[in-house]
């Protein structure tokens, strides 16, 4: 019995070590973002799923040999297997099929705890890769991403550019997204950079990722959007620190600016959006998307966040109408909208008072930390 | 007031427009459906089956004929669910580079929602709740539910938000937003058609349905079982139905709730769920899978409990560690109350809060590893008869464990930011409901077939059907686990990719195979019915452990003219070792409930209110509400609502079974 289960066994590892051969090689031949993917983050969550996978099947493979066994061994017509049909229980096996998993549960939890931290997407990185810590010096990228209906539009703050589906990404330098979208719920994922994490209207989410290698990458939504949804995609270009340079500089000079009423006009649905490169845009216009007061006489959420509260204090009615974004859209170097302005400078509004001290609830950015603790 | 003003208010906004006559995939549906319909209304009136359909069927409030119907309307659903997931892989198979397919997106998107909303609603819940119908009160040795007439308007509920569902084909649209219909998208400003309305009206109505069936058989199964049936001897089974209908009564408020709040949003301008005026779409995300999560537990626990009937019955060998399976069923519906976040880890919650919601969801694996554990050391040691249920048992085991593993694969947060939303994601959640939940349905159908019809199901047909389905779960759904891991995402309309289309034509072959399942199934049904003579069996044809195999087959309308007394778990498996004999004199005249088209006519009402709250016919709406709520008040001064079956007729029925029960298979 026991050679004959030993063929078993050691017949289904062969059948199995040649299935992960045979998926290896299928996927070696195409590109497996997820599993050899180009940055950091991406790798330490590969590395996190692969040991995930490892430790379950520690018992699913267990299981499955010994169901095909038993299922075979205790067929009807084998009459010389052991038949006890009264036996329905054993302490000892009880206390195997609840604490096996329980162990490698136990094992699990506590690298998901860690890992959880560690990925945390909000969480500035603290390597640029394995054994290379994040050079003291170093100044993240920042890139301000705004889905839009269906298409993607970074913000590089630092160097006063923006594109539309095209992100081009120095390799080896943190890079620091905040997202948002300006209308239906997305997820902003690069596979071969980092896990994803959603794009919502008026809210901001955070991702802390960096690039390892150059190469052209796929970027999309992750999450279905709307009719235009399967064009969602972009490239993203993995440049070194001079390509990068130059690439910025290619857009600086593209001419074409991303003034309000360019805004308005890439605002309106469209899918399947060639690239386009903005040398200059309208200043505060991703707080502004952010707060959804792009257009004039729109209330700002944050200010009107603020307005609230300052009524809810002195006792009065929360939902009268809040400052708007009474200056317009302006132009670019005057685009003073009302985000951008302290309530002094709006003039005498029973709805405006001073602005409430530092901490105060209803006075933190939407998706501040504060309030990732909250589901 | 001009004509089109008159229009407006009679027809709201419903016009010739919305008939979709330049589709010609609908078209052709149409017509197919209509010659399909024609035959078959002409067949019924050929026959001269309406009065004994209305009487016998419709109106019935016997739990069995509740059930039979619940596992019709899944049947007819299952093909048109089946028929949306064929288009989608045939379109996913095509649409590459120039290639567009042959869905636009805004058919697509309707495909996929309504897919999934089939599927899941009208397929699976059908399936279970239907199965729950036939086998509970049997099982636990009672005449019927708790409520009949309520289980009748129940399914007449369920079978409204099937027709306002199925009505979005050929009358407007569907929603083209997922099948949980996210805001801001599902919002009036983002979908303003009769989509998103179809989907909450139809899901509403039906909702009803299903929560007033949990409280029914929680009801039952706590104040109905048969003397000495303690719920430590309750059948598994049963008791996966008592935790099941407890977390319907839970959970489905939510979706109630949830969907009222949505309701509000849309038609009254509310702003619970809005971009703008303090409304938070992601209070909904949050909400829904506060049901959702119980919801897929609500399917697969009766599916465990099918395997635990299934696997003592055909090892002929008593149930392995009855206590821990108990156990294990109770944990896991307390703990599935507590994983729901886990549907978005990628929202942008803290690491702490992801962390916990990815470790509960990790410890559901233990209770249902435990159960796994617990049905191999039932076989082990048996003697496996291979009939048709246990070969779905043992499908279900080597397929089920896979899906779990992948499952928790998703619950590490980290490793989700990669696989959320992904092709690995739909693989793994089809690995669990067809592998779990469908091959359940399957095992109890062909289980318990007998005992519903008197006569088995043809085993040629329905082995064919097993390797095919199980052949073609694999074919379809293990390119799509890869697909994930390359880093395709769902719901995608096109792909740019020519690297990927291998796996998509795997994935649409499977989907073939499986098609080829259903027409082995269904013919296994004909072939089933047309010999059924040949296949005629007694109340116990595979020497069955509990108390519904103590009855004839099919069960008389009384199910049993004695009530069981039981004194084991196995209480037919019991009473058969103790060489108990049917009593042959001493019956009593038997109270029954009678017949009531009221569940009909207010399922009629309720869908002609949904219908014109979707096309915002305020007249209609308001006649057809009005009078629901009449006809419901109405029905309660129907004080004629029971019988007596006489003792000589109960005598008569019980008169030709032979008094040793050992012999009755």
């Amino acid at each position: 019995m026991i050679p004959n289960r030993f063929a078993h066994f050691t017949r289904n590892r062969v059948i199995r070590a040649g299935l992960s051969v045979a998926a290896v090689a299928l996927l070696g031949a195409c590109h497996a973002d997820v599993l050899q993917p180009s940055g950091d983050v991406a790798a330490q969550q590969r590395d996190l799923l692969v040991a995930a996978t490892l430790l379950m099947l520690l018992i699913i493979i267990p299981v499955m040999v010994l169901t095909v066994i038993v299922a075979w061994r205790y067929r009807e017509s084998n009459e010389e297997a052991t038949y006890l049909p009264d036996w329905d229980h054993s302490t000892a096996l009880e206390l195997v099929i609840w604490s096996a998993p329980l162990l490698i549960i136990i094992c699990l939890g506590a690298i998901t705890w860690l890992g959880t931290h560690t990925l945390d997407p909000y969480r500035p990185i603290a390597r640029l890769d394995k054994g290379q810590a994040v050079p003291a010096n170093a100044q993240p990228l920042e890139v301000d991403v705004v889905a839009m209906d269906w298409k993607w539009l970074f913000f590089y703050p630092q160097y006063g550019v923006a594109t539309v589906n095209q992100l081009a990404l120095p390799t080896d330098r943190p890079i620091a997204f905040k997202i948002t979208s300006t209308s239906i719920m997305n997820s902003f994922y690069i596979p071969a950079l980092a896990g994803q994490i959603y794009a919502m209207p008026g809210m901001e989410t955070k991702l802390h990722a960096v690039l390892n290698d150059t190469g052209t990458f796929n970027g999309f939504s992750a999450n279905y959007s709307g009719a235009g949804f399967s064009g969602m995609h972009f490239k993203t270009l993995g440049l070194d620190a001079g390509g990068f340079d130059q690439w910025i500089g290619k857009v600086k000079s593209s001419g074409l600016q991303l003034s309000n009423a360019n805004y308005y006009k890439l605002e309106k649905p469209s899918e399947n959006v060639k690239p386009i490169a903005f040398s200059a845009y309208a200043p505060g216009l991703y707080d502004r998307i952010l707060n959804e007061c792009t257009h004039p006489g729109e209330p700002c959420v944050a200010d009107q966040m603020k307005a609230d509260m300052m009524k809810d204090m002195r006792g009065e009615s929360p939902r009268s109408p809040a400052p708007v974004n009474v200056t317009g859209p302006g132009t670019i170097g005057n685009a003073e909208g009302a985000l951008f302005k302290s309530p002094q400078e709006k003039g005498e509004g029973k709805n405006v008072g001073e602005p409430p001290a530092p901490g105060t609830p209803g006075n933190i950015k939407p998706s501040d930390q504060k309030n990732r603790g909250m589901s | 007031m001009t004509t089109s003003d008159l229009a407006k208010i009679i027809f709201g906004r419903l016009s010739l427009e919305s008939i979709p006559y330049h589709e010609p995939i609908l078209i052709g549906t149409f017509i197919g459906v209509a010659i399909g319909g024609i035959a078959v209304l002409g067949a019924i009136t050929y026959f001269k089956w309406w009065g004994y359909l209305w009487k016998e069927w419709l109106t019935s409030v016997d739990h069995k004929r509740i059930g039979v119907m619940y596992i019709v309307l899944a049947i007819i659903m299952l093909l048109r669910g089946f028929s949306d997931a064929l288009m989608m892989r045939a379109q996913q198979a095509l649409s590459f580079g120039d290639n567009q397919g042959f869905l636009p997106a805004h058919h697509y998107d309707q495909v996929f929602t309504a897919h999934g909303v089939i599927m899941i609603f009208f397929v699976a819940m059908p399936l279970v709740i239907g199965l729950m119908n036939f086998v509970v009160p049997l099982q636990i040795g009672a005449r019927d539910v708790a409520f009949p007439f309520l289980n009748n308007f129940s399914f007449w509920m369920t079978v409204s938000g099937v027709i306002l569902t199925m009505l979005s084909l050929f009358i407007g649209e569907y929603a083209r937003t997922g099948w949980l219909a996210y805001p801001p998208l599902s919002n009036l400003a983002y979908s303003p058609d009769v989509g998103v309305d179809y989907w909450i009206w139809g899901l509403q109505l039906s909702g009803i349905g299903t929560l007033l069936s949990g409280v029914n058989f929680v009801t039952t199964i706590v104040k109905m079982r048969a003397p000495g049936m303690t719920m430590m001897k309750l059948p598994v089974f049963t008791w996966t139905a008592l935790v099941t209908n407890v977390l319907i009564v839970a959970a489905f408020p939510i979706l109630t709730a949830v969907l009222a709040m949505l309701t509000v949003d849309r038609y009254l301008g509310f702003h619970f769920f809005t971009n703008t005026m303090g409304g938070n779409p992601m209070m909904y995300i949050n909400l829904i899978w506060i049901w959702g999560h119980p919801e897929v537990y609500i399917l697969i626990l009766p599916a465990f409990g099918v395997f635990s009937e299934v696997v003592p019955t055909f090892t002929g060998k008593r149930l392995f560690g009855y206590t821990s399976m108990v156990y294990a069923t109770v944990v896991i519906a307390i703990l599935s109350y507590l994983v729901w976040l886990h549907h978005f880890f990628t929202m942008g919650s803290g690491a702490s809060v992801n962390s916990f919601f990815g470790i509960t969801t990790m410890i559901i694996s233990i209770p249902t590893g435990a159960k796994i554990f617990n049905w191999l050391f039932t076989m082990y040691r048996g003697r496996i008869r291979y009939e048709l249920p246990m070969m779905w048992t043992v499908a279900f085991m080597l397929t089920f464990v896979i899906g779990g593993m992948t499952g928790v694969m998703l619950a590490v947060p980290p490793a989700d930011f990669v696989l959320h939303n992904s092709l690995f994601l739909i693989a793994h959640f089809h690995n669990v409901i067809i592998g779990g939940v469908l091959f359940g349905m399957f095992a109890g159908i062909n289980y318990w077939f007998p005992k519903v019809f008197g006569f088995k199901l043809d085993r040629t047909w329905g082995v064919r059907s097993f390797w095919l389905w199980v052949i073609g779960f694999w074919f379809a759904f293990a390119p799509l686990y890869v697909l994930g891991l390359m880093g395709v995402t769902r719901r995608l309309r096109h792909f740019d990719d020519p690297t990927l289309h291998p796996f998509f034509i795997v994935a649409a072959f499977g989907a073939l195979l499986i098609a080829g399942g259903i027409a082995c199934m269904l013919m296994q049904f004909f072939v089933s019915i047309r010999d059924r003579e040949k296949l005629k069996v007694g109340g116990d044809p595979w020497n069955g452990r509990s108390l519904e195999w103590s009855t004839t087959s099919p069960p008389p309308q009384y199910n049993f003219a004695f009530t069981p007394v039981v004194h084991d778990l196995d209480a037919w498996w019991d009473m058969k070792a103790r060489g108990a004999e049917h009593p042959t004199s001493g019956y009593h005249a038997i109270h029954m409930p009678k017949n009531t088209a009221t569940g009909v006519v207010l399922g009629v009402l309720a869908t002609a209110f949904g219908f014109a709250m979707i096309w915002y016919m305020w007249w209609l709406a308001a006649i057809s509400f009005v009078a629901m709520i009449g006809y419901a008040i109405f029905h309660t001064f129907n004080y004629d609502r029971d019988y007596y079956i006489p003792a000589e007729e109960v005598a008569r029925t019980e008169g030709h079974r032979t008094p040793a029960v050992a012999t009755q298979g």
